[in-house]
């Protein structure tokens, strides 16, 4: 058998080689393929990019009007929009707002989300299953049904008009696919890791702080992004439930600027650029970690 | 997944001794499993009481005639009590059966499944094209990776209202469209140009997700099988189909779940991008049960809930199906 075979391959090269001049070796592509390939990214990137670049470009107009007419933007970039949204509204008043949230339901959700990703990941115990779906389920409770009887617990605590409501509920949203993001990624940390913390006497409580998170922090900086932006983006529980327009985050302050009567479309566009910044500065900080993060679970399978 | 030994305590479960009584055996299990309770203690005090409590409350109130005329509320120091009855099952055979039915729920309903459908599968589709791409050796891959997932970077609001410059009667898109000649539809004011403007704006914000998920996936494909595939003479097309697809296939039955929840109970975009009381036809279950708890007066609380309801049993009933789908087929990454 192995006669044969090698008889074969010392007589077909020729054949085989034939179609294309030069055998090409992995990973390597033609220059067609690669101008495709940069090509499709580049449209891609371009397409990501443009809404974004175009608000950037109408914030830089003066006046009102601008927006019908872009290309006179061009003859007169300016400032004055970021200076008078800076001056005249409650920008940072928003910003204090959004931050107090957001911060706040990073760290509070993150912690929490970290012991019950942990609990979920190494520990096995009646009502495991039932939890596993619950978390899977929460994120499919739409709005709707919560926002009235929320609404109604939160009055009678005192809590409406306040940071601790909309903290507590960007929790409970954000925390179920925290906790099942990093179940994932605790899964990819060896049991050994845990094993020889037990035996050198540390309690679960003291694995898991002094040795787990420390080797969680990629997954960590995922769940924190995700539990931002969340807190950030929210829309729905913000309008109904801040009354104070002092208090109110960007995601309702920025609806202020186009009622039915008016809309200042230079202003808001000067305010998204601004609020677009420190989102995705963080963003950017933990983008390394993303990939990983976000998959370590579901690779497993 | 069934792991006979606690890998945190160390302890072996599943003993077969003789089987203490209840209160021995509600002991044992304080014992034996007390960190984990501990450690799953804060998530489960708060979704019960902020999702498990208003869950039970907001089905309460699918059974009764509640709105903000009738509800219990306080004027200036006057409190006046909740005057709303119980009427059992009726909201629901108004919603689903009664008189223009079709066009408060059904209508709806439809156009929530298809736009989830269709979402989901650009989503994906685009997506999946776009982790092929950069999961390729190829110079400048980083800053691609950084443009591409702009869109997520970016809150949602912000990227928007963007669109809703854009998409204006006079916005960018239109004039462009202008200049070329080609025709200027409507984005935001016909029926079915807003439908199609917000699949696409949805389009644009969800696929950085399932692009980052899925190059993730990609990565963690064991290189030697696609060494395996070529030595036994692949085609590229055959790579893909057997070693690729194979491969993605735990990343992807989670994040395409994931990605039908967040789809069909997406607020934002449809909800910022035509503003209030505008474009009733391309309202979508959720936005639309918002419309009626918190967007018309009198705020009728009782049918905002129960199309929540409504919703939430589509979505249970889903889910389950799905996994049992993905068990069949032994596809199940959680």
């Amino acid at each position: 058998m192995s006669t044969t075979t090698l008889d074969k391959t010392e007589t077909a090269p020729a054949p085989a080689a034939a179609p294309r001049s030069r055998v090409r070796r992995r990973g390597e592509r033609g220059a067609a393929g690669a101008a495709l390939l940069h090509g499709g990214l580049a449209v891609a990137s371009l397409i990501a990019l443009a809404p974004v670049a175009w608000l950037f470009y109408l914030s830089l107009g003066p006046d009102k009007e601008d927006y019908l007419h872009p290309a006179d933007i061009a003859g007169k970039f300016s400032f004055s929009n970021y200076s008078f949204v800076l001056e005249h509204t409650g920008f940072l008043d928003w910003f204090k707002s959004t931050m107090i949230v957001a911060l706040g339901t990073t760290l509070i959700g993150v912690f929490v989300a970290a012991t019950t990703g942990y609990a979920v990941s190494r520990m096995r115990f009646p009502g495991y299953k039932q939890l596993m779906w619950v978390l899977l389920l929460t994120q499919a409770f739409p709005i709707a049904i919560l926002i009235v009887p929320m609404y109604e617990i939160f009055s009678e605590l005192g809590l409406i008009d306040t940071y601790w409501a909309l903290i507590i509920i960007n929790c409970s949203t954000a925390v179920p696919y925290s906790a099942w993001l990093l179940k994932g990624y605790f899964d990819t940390i060896p049991f050994e890791i845990d094993e020889a913390g037990r035996v050198d006497g540390l309690s679960p409580f003291g694995t898991f702080f002094r040795l787990i998170l420390p080797l969680a922090r990629p997954g960590l900086a995922v769940a924190a992004f995700y539990n931002f932006i969340t807190a950030v983006g929210e829309v729905a529980f913000a309008t109904t439930f801040l009354l104070d327009d002092s208090k109110y985050t960007f995601a309702v302050g920025l609806q202020t600027f186009v009622s039915e009567h008016d809309a200042q479309w230079n202003y808001m566009a000067a305010t998204a650029v601004l609020i677009a910044i420190p989102v995705t500065v963080f963003f950017y900080l933990v983008q390394k970690n993303l990939v990983t993060g976000l998959t370590a679970g579901g690779t497993k399978g | 997944m069934t792991v006979a030994i606690d890998r945190a305590t160390g302890k072996r479960r599943g003993d077969r001794a003789p089987r203490p009584g209840l209160g021995q055996r509600v002991r044992n299990g304080f014992q034996k499993y007390w960190y984990a309770y501990a450690m799953i203690a804060p998530v489960v005090v708060v979704l019960g009481v902020l999702v498990g409590y208003p869950l039970v409350r907001g089905f309460y109130l699918t059974l009764t005639d509640a709105n903000s005329l009738n509800s219990a509320r306080t004027i200036g120091v006057n409190h006046i009590d909740a005057t709303y009855k119980f009427i059992g099952l009726d909201n629901y055979r108004d919603i689903l059966f009664g008189p223009t039915a079709y066009d408060r729920f059904w209508s709806h309903f439809l156009w929530t499944v298809f736009w989830t459908v269709a979402c989901v599968a650009l989503h994906y589709g685009i997506g999946l094209g776009l982790a092929l791409m950069l999961n390729q050796k190829l110079r400048g891959r980083t800053v691609y990776r950084l443009l591409l997932v702009l869109p997520w970077a970016v809150p949602t609001f912000v990227t928007v209202f963007s669109w809703r410059i854009m998409l204006a009667d006079s916005g960018v898109l239109n004039q462009i469209l202008g200049s070329l000649h080609l025709p200027q539809p409507e984005w935001l004011e016909d029926t079915f140009w807003q439908r199609f403007s917000a699949i696409m704006v949805n389009t644009w914000c969800g696929v950085p997700f399932m692009m980052l998920s899925l190059l993730g996936g990609l990565q963690s494909i064991d290189s030697s099988l696609y060494e395996a595939a070529e030595m036994d003479g692949a085609s590229a097309w055959q790579r893909f189909r057997h070693v690729t697809l194979p491969g993605l296939r735990s990343v992807s039955s989670t994040v395409v779940l994931l990605g039908i929840i967040w789809t069909f109970n997406q607020f934002v975009i449809i909800f910022l991008l035509f503003g209030k009381n505008s474009a009733p036809d391309a309202q979508i279950l959720v936005t639309w049960a918002y419309q009626l708890g918190f967007g018309q007066q009198p705020r009728d609380f009782a049918q905002s809930a129960a199309y929540g309801v409504l919703l939430l049993s589509i979505l249970t009933v889903f889910t389950s199906f799905y996994f049992r789908w993905l068990k069949r087929n032994d596809q199940l990454a959680v």
